[in-house]
């Protein structure tokens, strides 16, 4: 049985926790406000990007002669991994979801006998796969001293990405990030970056057919590689409010759990007390008697 | 008729502009070019310049960019789109300082180097 000082002291200190999470969770929440603003303002620009380049690709006459970035290097030996993760963590399971998802694969390549390589954005994905995935990891990638990522911190990416692919150092690019549903559910996403899936989609029915100027493949050659930078960015803005709204969630019940554990401390604590002074009066009243 | 198309400019980060214009003129790769009602659908992509709106209404400075049109509607993708109104003395000239020192690079392609010729010549002669 902890005394009654143990008891007022872990009280104490579960209610200052409380505040803690408390402040976490208006923080996040504030910020998540911007972050969802940000990741809605921003898919106008990936989702017309992405219906120029279905136009593109259907207009090309020869696939023979299309952009690798678009149909591939024609092999499926090294695959490149770009996990993105925040850069920190008391978000719940906002990383752990990434860096599981990311694992699976992993983990099928290498059962294929494929190579892999991995690039790391955030900090809190390189720390849970450094261990394991150590090896296979080309570079590591954090924002931690920026507040908000432009889409020049992207483009550096989608940069590095393209660069690796002109020195023919991976067939297939994949990104891992963490899809904003609503502030309860995160799905965790795997998305191919190249070659650039030709998606049937239904929704483009514009059957016109487009001028180009300069010639197609010139425009895809200029298009594909800001593509890959805006399929990033999008990734980051999805993250960003992903994150926030993850941590929005785990400090609401942090803070709830801290509620429920002062409750049961201060009855735990309030029936100590009350023996102690029921004990007192018996021994009083009993020393009393025997007199 | 009706003669104004809709034009909408977006930036990754939002929707700069989204208004029914009359005409546009945009640096295309190839050129300066105008688009008006009924243009035939088109995918371009830009260079250096100014985009302008409304014959003077409405004035951006881009670098780069891809344009779409078809059944009269006009988008422009850039991600270093500027509002000339926003842009300073002093901002132009660091600009046009650092291309300076692009320029200068010994390692350009002919395309990069068309690209910053461009970007130069079309910055001096910005006058605010």
């Amino acid at each position: 049985m902890p005394s009654l000082d143990d008891l007022r002291k872990r009280i104490s200190s579960v209610k200052s926790t409380q505040k803690i999470t408390k402040a976490m969770k208006m923080v996040a929440a504030a910020k998540l406000r911007k972050a969802q603003e940000m990741a809605e303002n921003g898919r106008p620009y990936s989702d017309k990007m992405n219906i120029i380049i279905q136009n593109l690709s259907k207009a090309i006459s020869d696939p023979s002669n299309a952009p690798k970035l678009l149909v591939g290097s024609g092999e499926d030996k090294t695959h490149l991994c770009v996990v993105m993760t925040a850069d920190r963590g008391l978000c719940g399971g906002f990383n752990t979801n990434i860096v599981k998802q990311a694992k699976n694969y992993f983990n099928k390549i290498l059962k294929e006998s494929k190579n892999l390589k991995i690039i790391t954005v955030g900090t809190k994905g390189l720390d849970q796969l450094k261990r394991e995935y150590g090896k296979y990891i080309v570079k590591k990638i954090d924002f931690k001293n920026k507040k908000k990522i432009s889409f020049k911190d992207a483009s550096l990416v989608g940069d590095e990405i393209v660069k690796l692919f002109k020195n023919n150092e991976f067939d297939k690019c994949i990104i891992f990030y963490n899809k904003f549903k609503n502030v309860m559910t995160q799905i965790p996403q795997s998305q191919q970056l190249i070659p650039a899936k030709k998606v049937e989609d239904t929704k483009i029915e514009q059957e016109s057919s487009y001028d180009f100027e300069p010639e197609e493949d010139e425009i895809l050659e200029d298009l594909l590689p800001k593509n890959i930078s805006t399929q990033i960015y999008k990734g980051f803005l999805e993250n960003a409010a992903s994150e926030q709204g993850s941590r929005m969630t785990a400090m609401d019940n942090a803070t709830r759990n801290a509620g429920d554990l002062v409750e049961k401390l201060t009855i735990n604590y309030n029936r100590s007390r009350q023996a102690a002074i029921t004990k007192e009066l018996i021994e009083i009243i009993s020393g009393a008697e025997s007199l | 008729m009706d003669e104004n198309f809709n034009i909408e400019i977006v930036s990754p980060e939002k929707k700069l502009f989204a208004e029914k214009g009359k005409s546009i003129t945009i640096p295309s790769f190839e050129g300066e070019m105008t688009i008006l009602h009924d243009h035939i659908s088109i995918i371009t992509f830009l260079r250096p310049g100014i985009i302008n709106i409304n014959e003077n209404k409405k004035k951006y400075f881009v670098e780069e960019g891809t344009v779409e049109f078809s059944k009269n509607n006009l988008t422009i993708l850039s991600s270093t789109i500027i509002d000339l109104e926003s842009l300073s003395k002093d901002l132009i000239f660091s600009m046009l300082e650092d291309s300076k020192k692009e320029l200068n690079q010994e390692n350009l392609d002919d395309k990069k180097r068309y690209i910053i010729s461009h970007k130069i010549d079309c910055l001096s002669q910005i006058s605010l």
